[in-house]
């Protein structure tokens, strides 16, 4: 392995300022879970480590009026036991106790989770993020690309975006707190992931020296969601389509609906389109279809990923389907 | 002459029971040690730097910077400049450090210049006019197969059949011999016709490999009722041992090796390091206590076995340990050969075969590979087979637990079930009707077939394929059958019966986890009538008795004849001894239950321990072995059959297959632990559910690397996609008094045909290729709604 200093600040401005003004010279450990696997790989090698772990405001959950705060230490696995979020949100807890495997729901964090690289097979293989052979040949496009993106996949970023968790979080109207050395910033999660246009740029809204503090979910009482994935294992598998849903309901019609799908794309990919499809209209099989349907009008697959279009839509109508039968597929 | 056959049903006590492993408590415990455990005093690290290319020459190395790196204790060129690579992922440099970070980054401070070449790593449907006919072969094709370690028969009969391009020199035949040719392979070239004329042409990837033609399939084929054609195919997947390949090696003084080796061969490890090393195959003690999977891909020592050993002597001779990364593990350890075929069937209105056809290719690497056993199991009595084999950069293959066996299981069985349904019959029915097609296990068969039936309750779930709606979860069912030999290997064992009555038991044999130890201790327990814990078993090292590598099914048969020879000749040994105290003659005693006793008369009796106190001061060994045609009876026999059945449920709308349950019938004479065999069974159906479902040697066309070379995206079933499994083995009469045969590979052979045989049940239509994953369940229902 490289060499590389390794530093365990206990306060967020100690992390802060040790991070740095340049991409890719500090990485950020929390849980490791993923970061750990791409040193091993030589993936990306950074010179410093700064282990956050030791910073406690990090960690835990709270509740008040703009809703659940959950910092960005918090695991995985704390997060699926959590009986606010089991109680409140439980297409999260759904989402949750789906990923991964225990040992490393065990370990991995929130803010890990949001942060975690593309499981693309050229990028885990060091052919990069946006990988192209000398002659300039985009390899996703012109090889291996059944797992790869079927929208937002016309810039040389064909990867999906790999978190099983932003999908719902976004449907819930999720906000990512982030801080930096001019302070703090709010954003709407579904801003915090970037499509790359050059190699070397990140997939997320994180600037070098900036840190994820927590992330701020809505009250959702009035909220009928679900999350659905499609993999080919029972457990431990990377899906090969999520779709996270949230209903608001006036009688038997949809008021309004935040629909969002992953594994598509290589941000998380909410569809505007499936909501207004929603709108006004009850819940059946024929609306969740034409939803799905609507959603996947633009999709524009690669060479070897044209099953993904209707994984994707089958996913969706599932979702939609079970979020209005109260989360119950 | 002593009594050695297998004691029948009325006399046997732990032989055919169901008996725990005598070694799951310490494997449960986290105490077995495997070679990956084996850490020795100041054992250093070695690691390989790797060539990234599918097909490069190697320009130029330069090793001085890590050479200088401190910490760094040898560096060894594996394969210098001038050498052509033929797969991404073979070894160019080693080194070897104080600990592994050094090793690794001493690994980046070596500058190595390929020059790259042009690679295949595809395995699609030969081009039409692409082929090669098979022609003389050219020095340049035999220098590759040395490299690739093409087989020396393989190499021999290749030569024989298709000659030279030009005579070898005897410079030339020496270096092929550096290279490791054999004798047989030497003796060969230099008798080989040549055919300078053919040999300008440049060698092709597609090979035609082999065409044959039996009876007259043109005939048969028109006066055919049915005729049914269909694309079949497996795809190259990997061992994915879960204890990676390799070994530590040190020199115990400048002429001895000790090493420990991941390995199915212990016994026959130090003739295939002798040369290489340049010592006598006497001065290398191999040593392995257990192994976390072989599956076919650890027979030989390796390329990088040998090296670790060269640079163990580099570095003074202390230990050094190289076992693969997982990466290296999937990539170069080991593959299993794809194969793909367009196959046309024909029958009688009454379901009867008349007539097989089959086009397949497939790759088994840089060698090429050979055409699976096709048709499988049916003789079908006109046939026409052609096979193009493609030699391209994925890497080499290994033999596969039951090698060419599952694909051709594959081909075969797919295409008579779409037979089947064409004729609109029930499998159960149309298969048995063709069983006599199967001599000589037709019994066997029909008796499994019945016994599966009932087990899956066929009858019940399966039905004709049928229109389903989009959205259904569709269930089906199918099944497959399966052949395979099994007989024992040689094995040579020495078993002790000390004065104080203690006895232990010493064989060069290996368990693979198929339980090899416990089965060796049920039937010297069983022989002398003492309890299995009274024995002593000593295995996995070359200081005991050769036994043959542990492939092929071979393994129970030969370690239990020469274990029951050894023991029934020890006993009878004893027995002359304790005759004169009991007053009688050897011939009239026995041992049950820990005791010597006159037979009939069980008041005329000594304990165990009293009865070996007589044997005086010194222990007395015997060797027993297999085969030993002075001992009659053969204690082990050769060839199996068994049934698997499958029941399948597949989400119409995602394409993901789920397997509901599976059922293996299956025979192998007579069983020496009921548990241990079915375990077999058990762990047999899980790999073919992985390979049916999951597993496929994913290839990046333009820079030629394998993609999924971790286990993240070279899936293996999980607990929860592994579903009720139920195993009957056929004993008893017919079967018990066929002798002791091997059953690691048969199991595994049919679940691919069953599965996807299942999946077509019940979505109605063909899904051509393993694995069954959504995209291709998909395009095959698209298909079929477009048609």
């Amino acid at each position: 392995m490289r060499p590389f200093e390794y530093v365990s600040p206990n306060t967020r401005s100690q992390a802060i300022s040790l991070l740095g003004a340049s991409r890719g010279n500090a990485e950020i450990l929390a849980g490791g879970t993923d970061l750990l696997t791409l040193m091993k790989d030589d993936v990306v090698a950074p010179k410093r480590l700064i282990n956050i772990k030791g910073i406690n405001d990090l960690h835990g959950v709270s509740s008040n009026a703009q809703g659940f705060h959950i910092g960005a230490l918090t695991t995985l696995g704390d997060l699926a036991d959590d009986a606010t979020v089991r109680q409140n949100y439980p297409a999260l807890a759904e989402a949750l106790a789906e990923a991964a495997s225990p040992q490393i729901r065990n370990l991995a964090t929130l803010g890990g989770n949001l942060c975690q690289r593309p499981r693309c097979w050229y990028f885990r293989n060091g052919f990069g993020l946006l990988p192209k052979n000398e002659t300039g040949k985009e390899l996703v496009a012109e090889g291996e690309n059944r797992y790869h993106a079927i929208l937002g996949n016309e810039g040389p970023a064909k990867f999906v975006s790999p978190s099983t968790l932003v999908p719902i979080l976004v449907a819930y109207g999720a906000k990512i707190r982030l801080e930096g050395p001019k302070g703090k910033r709010e954003l709407p999660l579904e801003k915090f992931f970037v499509i790359p246009k050059n190699e070397g740029e990140r997939e997320h809204d994180l600037r070098p020296n900036e840190i994820v503090t927590e992330v701020v979910i809505p009250p959702a009482s009035d909220v009928r969601a679900a999350h659905y994935e499609i993999r080919q294992k029972e457990i431990f598998d990377w899906p090969l389509a999520v779709a996270g849903v949230a209903l608001k309901m006036r009688g038997s019609n949809v008021q309004s609906a935040r629909i969002v799908m992953g594994y598509v794309a290589p941000v998380p990919w909410p569809s505007p389109e499936a909501e207004q499809a929603l709108v006004g209209q009850p819940i059946n099989k024929d609306t969740a279809q034409r939803a799905a349907e609507a959603a996947l009008t633009n999709a524009k697959p690669l060479s070897h990923n044209a099953y993904k279009v209707q994984l994707a839509r089958v996913a969706l109508r599932r979702a939609i389907l079970k979020a209005a039968s109260g989360g119950v597929s | 002459m002593p009594d050695y056959a297998w004691p029948d049903a009325q006399h046997r006590t732990l032989i055919g029971t169901r008996v725990s492993r005598v070694d799951s408590p310490v494997k449960v415990a986290g105490q077995a040690k495997y070679t990956y455990d084996v850490h020795r005093p100041g054992m250093l690290y070695g690691k390989v730097l790797r060539c990234p290319y599918a097909h490069a020459k190697v320009v130029s190395i330069d090793t001085s910077a890590a050479e200088k790196m401190p910490g760094v204790k040898a560096v060894h060129i594996v394969q210098g400049p001038g050498t052509t690579i033929h797969w991404a992922g073979d070894e160019v440099v080693a080194v070897a450090a104080v600990d592994e970070p050094t090793a690794e980054d001493a690994i980046r401070l070596i500058k190595v210049e390929y020059q790259q070449l042009q690679h295949l790593v595809s395995d699609t449907e030969p081009p039409k006019g692409g082929v090669q006919e098979e022609g003389p072969l050219s020095m340049d094709a035999i220098d590759d197969m040395l490299d690739n370690q093409v087989p020396a028969g393989q190499m021999v009969s290749e030569i024989h059949q298709y000659g030279i391009g030009e005579k070898p020199d005897e410079a030339r035949l020496n270096d092929f011999k550096e290279s490791g040719a054999s004798d047989a392979v030497l003796d060969a070239l230099r008798k080989a016709a040549i055919h300078p004329e053919a040999a300008s042409k440049l060698p092709s990837s597609y090979q035609k490999a082999a065409a044959q033609t039996a009876g007259d399939p043109e005939k048969a084929f028109a006066e055919a009722d049915v005729v049914s054609e269909g694309l079949y195919g497996v795809p190259v997947i990997t061992h994915c041992c879960l204890e990676s390949h390799g070994s530590i090696s040190e020199w115990t003084d400048p002429d001895h090796l000790f090493t420990h080796i991941s390995t199915q061969n212990v016994s026959g490890i130090p003739g295939q390091m002798a040369e290489p090393l340049k010592i006598p195959a006497t001065n290398i003690r191999v040593h392995q206590d257990h192994i976390g999977g072989g599956f076919g891909s650890k027979f030989s020592p390796d390329r990088w076995g040998i090296f670790t050993a060269e640079i163990s002597k580099k570095a003074g001779g202390k230990p050094v340990r190289i076992m693969l990364e997982r990466d290296a593990e999937l990539e170069v350890a080991g593959a299993r050969p794809s194969a793909y075929a367009r196959v046309k069937v024909g029958a009688r209105k009454d379901g009867t075969l008349v007539a097989w056809q089959s086009n397949s290719w497939g790759t088994g690497g840089p060698g090429g590979g050979g055409m699976p056993p096709i048709p499988y199991v049916f003789s079908i009595p006109n046939q026409r087979q052609e096979h193009i084999a493609i030699r391209n950069n994925i890497g080499p293959a290994r033999a596969w637990r039951a090698p060419n066996h599952p694909q051709a299981a594959v081909l075969t069985m797919c295409a008579l079930d779409d037979l089947a349904a064409k004729l609109n019959m029930d499998p159960v029915e149309f298969f048995g009707k063709n069983l006599t097609l199967t001599k000589p296990r037709e019994n066997t068969y029909r008796e499994e077939l019945a016994i599966a039936s009932e087990l899956m309750d066929w009858k019940q779930k399966w039905h004709p394929r049928r229109q389903i709606a989009s959205g259904d979860l569709a269930r089906g069912v199918g099944l497959s059958f399966h052949t395979w030999g099994g007989r024992g290997h040689a094995s040579d064992c020495d078993l002790t019966i000390h004065p104080d009555g203690s006895v232990d038991i010493k064989l060069g044999t290996q368990d693979l986890g198929t339980g090899t130890r416990t089965c060796i201790l049920i039937v010297a327990s069983e022989t002398l009538g003492i309890p299995m814990d009274a024995i002593q078993l000593q295995i996995g090292d070359t200081t005991y008795p050769p036994s043959g590598g542990s492939g092929g099914s071979t393994t129970i048969g030969g370690v239990s004849s020469s274990t029951r020879r050894a023991a029934t000749d020890a006993r009878d040994a004893l027995f002359a001894k304790v005759a004169p105290a009991l007053n009688t003659q050897p011939d009239q005693l026995e041992c049950v239950s820990g005791k010597v006793s006159v037979k009939g008369d069980s008041s005329r009796s000594l304990s165990w321990k009293e009865a070996c106190s007589k044997l005086g001061v010194m222990p007395l060994t015997v060797r027993g072995k297999n085969p030993d045609k002075s001992k009659p009876p053969d204690l082990t026999n050769s060839g199996v059959g068994g049934v698997q059945m499958a029941e399948v449920e597949v989400d119409t709308d995602t394409g993901v297959v789920k397997v509901k349950k599976m059922v293996a019938v299956q025979d192998c004479g007579l069983v020496i632990d009921l548990k241990t065999a079915e375990s077999q069974c058990y762990g047999a159906m899980i790999m073919g559910i992985s390979y049916s479902l999951y597993e496929e040697k994913v290839m990046d066309p333009s820079t030629g690397r394998m993609l999924n070379a971790d286990m993240g995206f070279y899936r293996l079933a999980g607990l929860s996609d592994i579903p009720e499994l139920v195993v009957h083995m056929m004993t008893g009469k017919g079967y018990d008094e066929r002798g002791v045969i091997g059953l690691g590979e048969p199991p595994v052979i049919s679940p691919g045909a069953a599965i996807s045989n299942a999946v077509a049940n019940a979505i109605g239509v063909r899904v051509p290729f393993l694995p069954l994953t959504p995209d291709r369940v998909l395009a095959a229902l698209e298909q079929k709604a477009g048609a």
